[in-house]
């Protein structure tokens, strides 16, 4: 009974541990908008990223309240993790999901609620 | 026995210099890499797994070179070296707001030094020994073929969103990546199939996502950049 209680500590100790031992730490929000959406979306958020020019939908503006309030928290979460086409957007918004883990799209999305400085509704 | 002595001391003069000759005219790659190279590219491994790490690199990681580039192409780039990434090593560093869109700021690009022919070719041979993903080449299959390069760029540009980073000639496209109108004579077909398939099997923190593109456009991907090099060959 003790070991069996034992054992099934360290399994639980294990599986709680497991995902901080993942092959990438999660980076932090701004870190990762830095590196990864600031090369379309800018280094403010603005939606004058470098790469813009030539694009022919252009990148969302993320301080834009009015058109960030729009969209729903799960929303935003689908569109970073999948892409533009999964929501019936353009193909040059891409999937994230093989570059970030969930939490660090979680973090993304609240990061996106402090540029637009709005909420889902309002 | 006066000439006999001062012949012999001539011979060892010139063995000597013959040697000295010899050693300076076969240019050691590996040397070479080990002291004017390595201090701004990887060639050891791994790729970074921080974006500390990722913002610090200073040349493109060169330890899978063997993988990855045309050993010709590379030793003529390495004599006179071009700009490939237009934004430098990572752009966040290197912009500045322009009028419309924030622009890059060209003082901070450096110009790449250049060998001289016979080191360009004894550090080519040496980088092209470098071969640790022969496991990812090997998962690919270039099948022969052609397309037209109209076609070619609905695929790179409509279907597949890579224009959005990739210049497809000087001026034009995305610029957070390196331009692809040089990529066909740049690197391995099966190195452009396998890095569009899953770039972060190769870097796993770059800024390139990976868009899960289908095994038929990967084919006509390759097929067109390559014809897009020989036609940027054409022009120049
Ligand atoms: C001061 C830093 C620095 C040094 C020293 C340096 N490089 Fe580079 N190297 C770079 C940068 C930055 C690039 C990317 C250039 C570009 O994208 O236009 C580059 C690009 C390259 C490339 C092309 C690969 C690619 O994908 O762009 C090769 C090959 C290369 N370097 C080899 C060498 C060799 C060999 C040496 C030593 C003789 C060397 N480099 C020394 C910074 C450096
Ligand atoms: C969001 C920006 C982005 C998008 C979209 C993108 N790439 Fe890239 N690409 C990059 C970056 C960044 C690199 C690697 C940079 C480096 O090695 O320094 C890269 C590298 C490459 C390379 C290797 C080039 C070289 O010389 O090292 C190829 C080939 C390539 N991409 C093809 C594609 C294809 C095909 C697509 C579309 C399916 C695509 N890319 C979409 C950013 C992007």
């Amino acid at each position: 009974m003790l070991t069996n209680r034992a054992t099934l500590g360290l399994v639980l100790a294990g599986a709680l541990l497991a995902p901080l031992s993942a092959t990438h730490a999660a980076e932090s929000a701004a870190d990762n908008y830095k590196t990864y959406c600031s090369q379309c979306h800018g280094l403010h958020g603005d939606g004058k990223g470098v790469n813009a020019r030539d694009m022919s939908v252009q990148p969302r503006d993320h301080t834009d309240a009015k058109a960030m309030s729009a969209r729903s928290d799960e929303a935003l979460f689908k569109v970073i993790k999948e892409g533009g086409l999964a929501i019936e957007k353009s193909v040059l918004m891409p999937p994230w999901a093989d570059t970030f883990s969930d939490e660090e799209i979680h973090g993304l999305v609240k990061y996106l609620r402090e540029l637009c400085a709005c909420q889902h509704g309002q | 026995m006066n000439k006999n002595k001062l012949r012999c001391l001539t011979t060892a003069v010139t063995a000597v210099l013959a040697s000295v000759c010899f050693n300076a005219a076969a240019a050691d790659g590996n040397e070479i890499l080990k002291s004017s190279c390595a201090s701004c590219h990887n060639i050891t491994g791994p790729a970074p797994t921080t974006l500390k790490d990722l913002w610090s690199r200073k040349g493109p990681d060169l330890f899978y070179a063997g993988n990855k580039y045309r050993p010709e192409w590379m030793e003529a780039w390495l004599h006179k070296p071009t700009r490939i990434r237009p934004t430098g090593m990572f752009y966040a560093d290197n912009l500045k707001s322009g009028e419309k869109y924030e622009v890059v700021d060209a003082a901070k690009l450096a110009e790449h030094p250049a060998l001289d022919k016979e080191k360009a070719a004894a550090v080519t041979s040496e980088l092209m020994k470098l071969k640790p993903h022969d496991d990812l080449i090997a998962k690919e299959t270039i099948e022969p073929g052609t397309i037209g390069l109209t076609m070619g760029e609905m695929v790179f540009d409509k279907f597949t969103g890579c224009l959005a980073c990739h210049e497809i000639e000087p001026g034009y496209g995305g610029v957070s990546g390196p331009e692809v109108y040089t990529a066909g004579a740049r690197l391995q077909p099966a190195y452009i199939a396998s890095f569009t398939r899953n770039p972060q099997a190769w870097d796993p923190k770059t800024w390139m996502p990976n868009k899960h593109v289908s095994d038929v456009n990967i084919q006509k991907i390759v097929r067109y950049l390559d014809a897009l090099s020989k036609e940027a060959n054409n022009a120049n």
